[in-house]
């Protein structure tokens, strides 16, 4: 497997009339190509931004990336200048947003919004540009393109508009595909099509995703692995196996123990208590010690570093030090390990 | 699309009749006679002018005859200025008020609308200032302050321009920049609140992320939804231009429809007035009609009744 993308110690600030909001500091991860990457954590913990960063879609100059690089196939992108980006960005690494229903420009017909990057960076003619925007929309499961590609966003229902949303993104064969959680804003059934649709996509085209989400069911059915973000950093990351049947980190046992289940004779949960700590002023040692029940005292002065669980899975906890107390999960997050186990992680595009 | 114009006209013409009747009863409860300052005339004299324009006769047949004129595209005769009829006198004075009025409109809202957008891309910077305090100047003084102004230093100082009448097409220049002042600052503001706005909205983000050249963007894909809003405030503005008219005419002695009206007001000529105000609220409710047009046009989202099939 050759390595696409390796971000490696990213940190992202926001310069705000508070001080500085230490949105991600210091993510490192490789993507593979082909492979689906899920990245998952709580609302604020710097999903958006680190896939931002990458897009170098910060709102600069007061959201900027501190420290660290991101290379794409060795190239750094946190160096371009923003002309350059402009050549990578929709060609190279595409974005699928949360929100289809103001993603699309109101005014523009939608498949002027789909020519418009093939035009650009694949130097197509008009025609061109339109035959292909026709097979995208096809592609993606629109019925009568041929009369759709005329219409204008408001013409369209929220479903397919993201899979609209979703042919722009993959207008150009883009080596990465980014997708910030590309089904929240859809109801239960559109957002299984969708994920059906990228799944058979990537199939076909062999991009690499990077899926963010906050909904651990999702990431089971789509992802290769899975990143834990918490506070700005990576917690814990591994395949989906790993985090599944293995989770190490007291975070990630918090998101699998609060995860709904269909056993009506289980109904405990193994939530997490509190709230994310406020990244103007980042907790010294490790951020999630005031929530982690599990909590050690080294926690409170001294953040922990990356221990290796096996050759694909890490986690960041002072519990996986060789002289740490031998803990195991909650019984929610072991109950809910085992139903995983008998039914299987369905596994995503390779497994 | 038909039967929707036929409806707009159909409102146009009922909108026309209330406002007609309107000025005809208001005319008749003014205080003051189109004979007043003729002292010397007697009272015979009097009684035959009277009779002649069938001014004696009872109000509703008064009424009567002038709505059958109206039907007829006659306005009725000036009581003075020789009794020209007054459709006459309207169409003799219509070029040049159209024509200013145009001017104006015109280069007030392109230089409006390029100050605006250069206010919202250089954000905060000396641009942005500059531009927010001319909108400020443009809307709160008058616009005869401005045409005394350009008048005092354009005409009489430097002698660029001629001082007032009409004739040449330099003859035109100071009075459109009088006139375009309040559109252009309104346009300004609005373009730049406007923009701001769009410019962070989420389909700004898709297009950045296709890779979309930041001139693609403020081009393509902002000015397009931040003008749509801009449509709204073209009524007002174009309204303000036909009142401000009256005013910039009178300083630069035009012979135009406003200077025409503040005359008639003077001397108390009620057919011209009734005529000057039928043909404003016309110019009016045109406008009207073409921004509700333009509207359908511009923004997809908005298709007038009937206007798909
Ligand atoms: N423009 C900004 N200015 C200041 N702070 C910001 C800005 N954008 C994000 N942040 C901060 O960065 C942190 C991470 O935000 P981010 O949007 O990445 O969260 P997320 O993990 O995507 O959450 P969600 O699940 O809600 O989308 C938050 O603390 C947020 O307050
Ligand atoms: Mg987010």
């Amino acid at each position: 497997m050759s390595k696409l993308l390796e971000v490696k110690d990213l940190k992202v600030s926001f310069n705000t009339y508070n001080g500085e909001v230490h949105a991600v500091r210091g993510v490192t991860f490789d993507l593979n190509k082909g492979e689906t990457l899920a990245i998952v954590g709580e609302s604020g913990s710097g999903k958006s931004v680190t896939s931002n960063a990458i897009m170098r879609l910060l709102p600069e100059p007061h959201g900027y990336i501190k420290e660290g690089q991101i290379l794409l196939e060795g190239e750094d992108i946190a160096k371009k200048t923003s002309k350059e980006m402009q050549k990578i960005r929709g060609k190279d690494i595409s974005m699928v947003f949360q929100d289809p229903m103001s993603s699309l420009n109101p005014t523009m017909k939608i498949g002027n919004q789909i020519m418009e990057g093939l035009i650009k960076h694949q130097n197509m003619s008009k025609q061109e540009a339109r035959k292909t925007a026709l097979e995208l929309l096809t592609l993606v499961g629109i019925p009568r393109p041929d009369v759709r590609i005329d219409q204008y966003p408001h013409q369209f229902s929220g479903g397919m508009r993201q899979r609209v949303v979703v042919a722009i993104a993959l207008a150009c064969n883009p080596k990465i595909l980014i997708a910030d959680e590309p089904t929240t804003a859809l109801d239960v059934t559109i957002q299984a099509q969708i994920l059906e649709l990228m799944k058979s996509i990537q199939q076909k085209t062999d991009s690499a995703i990077i899926f963010i989400t906050h909904d651990l069911g999702v990431v089971a059915n789509v992802a290769d692995r899975v990143a834990v973000m918490y506070a700005g950093k990576i917690v814990e990351i591994g395949t989906v196996d790993d985090i599944f049947y293995n989770p190490k980190h007291p975070y990630t046992w918090g998101l699998i123990g609060s995860m709904p289940t269909l056993d009506s004779s289980d109904e405990e949960l193994f939530a997490i208590p509190g709230s994310p700590p406020n990244m103007l002023t980042p907790p010294v040692g490790d951020a999630f010690a005031p929530r982690n029940q599990f909590a050690l005292e080294i926690d409170t002065v001294m953040e922990p570093p990356m221990f290796k669980v096996s050759d694909t899975h890490y986690a960041a906890t002072w519990l996986l030090h060789p002289d740490a107390p031998k803990i195991e999960p909650p019984d929610a997050v072991k109950h809910r390990m085992q139903g995983f186990a008998q039914t299987g992680t369905k596994g995503g595009g390779k497994r | 699309m038909t039967r929707y114009l036929l409806r707009r006209v159909w409102y146009m013409l009922i909108t026309l009749f209330i406002i007609a009747t309107f000025s005809f009863f208001l005319m008749k409860i003014l205080p003051g006679s189109p004979l007043q300052a003729e002292d010397k005339l007697s009272e015979e004299q009097k009684a035959i002018i009277l009779e002649k324009y069938g001014l004696n006769e009872p109000i509703p047949v008064q009424y009567a005859k002038y709505l059958g004129g109206l039907v007829k595209g006659d306005l009725g005769v000036s009581f003075k200025f020789d009794n020209t009829p007054v459709t006459t006198i309207l169409m003799d004075r219509i070029g040049p008020s159209a024509l200013l009025g145009f001017q104006a409109l015109v280069v007030g809202s392109i230089l409006g609308i390029i100050l605006g957008l250069l206010a919202s891309i250089f954000r905060n910077s000396p641009i942005d200032f500059s531009s927010t305090i001319i909108a400020v100047i443009g809307t709160s003084i008058p616009s005869f302050v401005f045409a005394g102004l350009l008048q005092y230093v354009f005409a009489v100082k430097l002698g660029w321009f001629p001082v007032a009448l009409w004739g040449t097409s330099a003859h035109t220049i100071l009075p459109t920049i009088a006139l375009a002042i309040h559109p252009m600052a309104t346009a300004a503001r609005f373009t730049r609140t406007e923009m701001v706005e769009v410019l962070h909205s989420n389909y700004i983000i898709t297009a950045r992320a296709k890779g979309v050249s930041e001139t693609g963007i403020i081009l393509k894909h902002g000015l397009r939804n931040a003008l749509i809003p801009l449509i709204t405030v073209l009524g007002p503005m174009a309204v303000g231009l036909m009142t401000g008219s009256m005013v910039i005419e009178q300083i630069f002695a035009i012979p135009g429809i406003g200077e025409q009206f503040v005359t008639s007001v003077m001397v108390n000529d009620y057919p011209t007035i009734m005529g000057t105000t039928l043909l404003f609220a016309f110019g009016f409710i045109v406008i009207i009609l073409i921004i509700d047009l333009l509207y359908g046009l511009i923004d997809p989202r908005i298709r007038l009744a009937g206007g798909n099939k």
